[in-house]
């Protein structure tokens, strides 16, 4: 059965996803039970597949028999086989801890929900698990289709900035779609492993050249870089609180997996950093959304708006690195993309559990919070300290190694971006600390107020929360190991 | 905006004009697209699948991993729609209206009235014209030959132009054809929303169950010859009846995702009156 | 300019497709309505569509069908007789998610619709702005 793992990652969410959808016609009680053993078994053939892998190198799977390039073919070497098992644990993390606020929130509708849910993880694990181009486009707009389903369930402004997301993400998508073509007319062939093992005789074709920037301008709209980020904060702070903390954490960083896919895979490194020259620009403008994800977070009296403009300057911390186009910045790049899955997800379940109970996420509603729901407070501290970087949280080594390219490549904008946002995120966080240490003011003047009790969220909410926070510390931790074990073979030998 | 959008236009289009003086010129026989994969498939289809269509082999078997997402991403929106628009509880509107058949007069109900059960009241829509005979007539007459040629289109997807998709789109138009000839209630009696919604999931479940079928039986995922031991034939007459069960399961799929996305947008969820 | 004339000529299925995609594209940015973007996005990908379809075609070829019938496994095929059949495939998946994505994008529009009363971009925004 283990040399089945590649495909069973993406068919068992896929065929649970039409268990559920019949499910809930006909009891709607199984659906829950359906939707976590299938989101188990994902995980355990993902970490079986990332061992395999660790043993033995790559694994090809061939879909239909067919060998490539005549066929579809799953690659699965180092670099997937990690944001495998990321991606399938945080949608098994988070679809624990949203149970409660699902049904609260779509008392007749979870069902539809939780097959939406189980369909975009279906779609974001076969984008990271393909190694077919086109195969990926196909995920993709599955991804994106679904998300603007789960996002636009959410508050009364939902709708609008869904439409306007789906408008961004059918740009970025066709024009991915457009690069594949200008690959497959020069080249002929859809196999990712084939177009690369084509191409260095075409480099300074001009149609690889568009081909290349085109695909990275549509992930770059996919993935909410700067300039092109406009759509993502309305989009996230709107949904649904389980819609948010499952799209916020995994749907940025696989696409910035997928950039990195192209890069190292399809056109490699001699191209993407050595023919195009490209470097400079691509960091600056790293630089930018850093800088500029920084200041809009400031700028905003709302938690989760917050922290959306946060995920727009974590994007480009992994784009800047990766585009430094040396090891320690790729290292960094890939290795932030398991560390910032993993604290989004714990700040974004920390919002879902205020929401949960307070209604609301505005600074206002935040007083008082220390008292009232300790454990949720404790996890966002620990997630906080992730974001801003302080050891032994997993935040610090992805901005080490982050900082360290970037000193190895001479780009000090970079540095000085990098250490900007950190401050900046200091200021963000100890506010919200702040305020919520403080009790609300009283009504009644000069009457002592009994201070009011403990009003912790649901046991099924705390503890995946606090299972990602100890992952968050023990990531941290094991940093060394994860880079030595799985990113150093993920990273092609002729990149210094 | 308009200026920005016609500078972004401007700059996009003359890069991609840059970036289209490479390539082959139109209709070239010697592309790389037209030398490298293309000619494998043309020679080997018949030879590996036993389907002189190469698009349905292509389509259904060598590609058909995209193809099975590609019916997911139907469902995915016929679902989306539904979790988007319907509004559940099945409330009836505030003022309902009647006719009555043999004097037609039209007799409208305050919420909570009833009206005596017979057949002279018929129920109609707020915008409603009169019933034109020659359209209710004809369309009647049609929809049983639509079906049959969309039933036509699925089956000979094999050897002609047609196949799982287009069937199926047909098929869903004869549905929505009853529902705008008539009225949306009558396209319900026959098509409950029930048996639409479970219909569809199902029809992408034969598609992957297909595949994981080849899958318990020891080949890879999709790998159809390996159906050649439950249906007694050998692996390449397997694998054409394996592209004909899975576009059995795209028709299905395709038809139903029609008829519920047109329901859904039509009446807004409501599915009391369509258009 | 002499070579300059047929380069044009021989490649006037790329400047259709530039010319398609550029008016769905300034569509989308430009435009208000919001249906009038969704009308802009399925002009974008349906010259995407186009653009593919139109890398299938050789000269001299036919449909991808073999003419042989199902009779004729052992018949020698040539190549050079057929279209190209990968782009066909790979553009009917790009028909049926414009078609999703189309579904999705109206039914969100009417979302947008049954709650402001109206479509136009700026009479929305003025709506949510006076809240």
């Amino acid at each position: 059965m283990s040399q089945q793992y590649p495909v069973l990652i993406v068919i068992v969410p896929l065929l649970s996803a039409f268990a559920i959808s019949i499910a809930g016609w006909v009891n709607k009680r199984l659906c829950f039970p359906i939707i976590v053993t299938a989101l188990g078994v994902a995980v355990y053939a993902s970490v079986g597949l990332l061992l395999t892998v660790l043993e033995k190198g790559v694994v090809i799977y061939h879909l239909g028999g067919w060998p490539p390039p005549v066929g579809i073919a799953y690659y699965v070497d180092h670099l997937n086989g990690l944001v495998l098992v990321v991606v399938s644990l945080v949608a098994l993390l988070n679809v624990i801890a949203c149970k409660k606020s699902i049904e609260l929130e779509f008392p007749d509708k979870a069902a539809p929900f939780y097959t939406l849910y189980i369909l975009m993880v279906t779609g974001l694990l076969g984008i990271v698990v393909t190694g077919d181009a086109f195969n990926l486009y196909v995920l993709l707009e599955i991804a994106a289709l679904t998300g603007y389903g789960l996002l636009a369930m959410g508050e009364e402004r939902a709708p609008l900035s869904t439409l306007n997301y789906l408008y961004m993400g059918t740009i970025g998508a066709c024009f991915y779609l457009l690069g594949v073509g200008y690959l497959y007319i020069v080249t002929g062939s859809l196999n990712m492993v084939d177009i690369a093992r084509l191409l260095p005789p075409l480099y300074q074709s001009k149609a690889v050249l568009a081909a290349f920037i085109i695909c990275m301008v549509g992930v770059w709209l996919k993935m909410a870089f700067f300039p092109l980020h406009a759509w993502l904060p309305n989009a996230y702070t709107h949904a649904p609180s389980a819609a948010s903390s499952l799209i916020a954490p995994l749907v940025t960083k696989v696409m910035v997996y997928v950039m990195i896919r192209l890069i190292l895979t399809v056109f490699t490194p001699e191209f993407a950093f050595a023919t195009l020259a490209l470097n400079n620009v691509v960091v600056w403008l790293a630089v930018i959304a850093i800088v500029m994800g920084a200041i809009l977070a400031l700028a905003e009296r709302n938690l989760k708006k917050m922290l959306t403009f946060i995920i727009v300057a974590e994007v480009g911390y992994m784009v800047g690195g990766a585009w430094l186009g040396n090891r320690a910045g790729m290292t960094g790049a890939i290795l932030h993309i398991v560390n910032d899955a993993l604290m989004t997800l714990c700040v974004f379940l920390v919002v879902g559990n205020i929401v949960y109970k307070v209604k609301g996420y505005a600074f206002e509603d935040l007083q008082g919070l220390f008292r009232k729901m300790p454990f949720t407070m404790g996890a966002f501290v620990v997630g906080a300290m992730s974001i801003i970087g302080v050891p032994p949280t997993c935040g610090f080594f992805s901005k080490w190694y982050l900082i360290l390219g970037a000193l190895q490549a001479g780009h000090y904008g970079f540095v000085a971006a990098l250490i900007f946002s950190s401050l900046v995120s200091v200021v963000l966080f100890f506010r919200i600390f702040e305020i919520c240490y403080y009790e609300p003011f009283s009504d009644h003047h000069g009457h002592d107020h009994p201070p009011e009790p403990m009003d912790e969220a649901p046991l099924l909410m705390v503890v995946p929360l606090l299972i990602v926070a100890v992952i968050l510390i023990l990531v941290g931790l094991y940093t060394g190991d994860i880079v030595n074990h799985v990113i150093k073979f993920a990273i092609p030998e002729g990149l210094v | 905006m308009k200026i920005i959008g016609l500078i972004i236009t401007i700059i996009t289009g003359a890069f991609l004009v840059y970036a289209a003086v490479d390539f082959p010129a139109w209709a070239d026989p010697n592309s790389p697209a037209s030398t490298y994969l293309s000619p494998y498939f043309i020679e080997n289809s018949m030879k590996d699948t036993s389907v002189p269509n190469f698009v349905t082999s292509l389509l259904a078997d060598y590609r058909g991993f995209d193809t099975m997402f590609e019916t997911t991403v139907i469902f995915t929106a016929g679902l989306v729609c539904f979790i988007l628009l319907r509004i559940s509880g099945g409330k009836e509107p505030e003022t309902r209206h009647y006719r009555h058949v043999l004097t037609g007069v039209t007799v409208t109900l305050k919420e909570g009235r009833k009206i005596p059960a017979s057949e002279d009241f018929e129920r109609i829509d707020d915008l409603w014209t009169p019933p034109d005979l020659i359209i209710k007539t004809g369309c009647r007459l049609m929809i049983p030959f639509i079906q049959l040629f969309a039933l036509y289109v699925i089956a000979h997807g094999h050897s002609s132009p047609g196949g799982g998709f287009q069937g199926g789109v047909i098929l869903g138009a004869s549905i929505i054809l009853l529902a705008i000839s008539h009225d949306l209630r009558t396209a319900l009696e026959r098509m409950r929303e029930k048996v639409v919604a479970i219909l569809c999931p199902v029809g992408v479940a034969i598609y992957a169950g297909t595949g994981t079928l080849c899958l318990l039986l020891g080949l890879n995922f999709l790998d159809y010859s390996a159906l050649a031991s439950v249906l007694h034939v050998d692996p390449i007459s397997a694998r054409s009846h394996g592209i004909l069960m899975v576009e059995i399961g795209v028709g299905i799929a395709v038809m139903t995702t029609m008829i519920w996305i047109y329901n859904n947008i039509s009446s807004a969820g409501k599915y009391n009156q369509g258009l | 300019m002499s070579e300059l004339i047929p380069t044009i000529i021989a490649k006037y299925n790329y400047w259709i497709y530039i010319t398609l995609m550029m008016i769905g594209l300034y569509a989308m940015i430009a435009k208000n309505n919001l249906v009038k973007k969704i009308v802009g996005m399925n002009i974008f990908q349906t010259a995407i569509i186009l653009f593919y379809v139109s890398i299938g075609v050789k000269k001299g070829a036919t449909i991808p069908i073999s003419t042989g019938g199902h009779g004729a496994a052992h018949e020698v095929v040539h190549a050079a007789d057929y279209l190209n059949p990968l782009p066909h495939v790979l553009m009917l998946t790009a028909i049926v998610v414009g078609v999703a994505t189309l579904g999705v994008a109206l039914a969100l529009a009417l979302r947008i619709y049954s709650r402001y009363n109206t479509l136009e971009e700026d009479e929305i925004l003025a709506q949510i702005r006076k809240k």
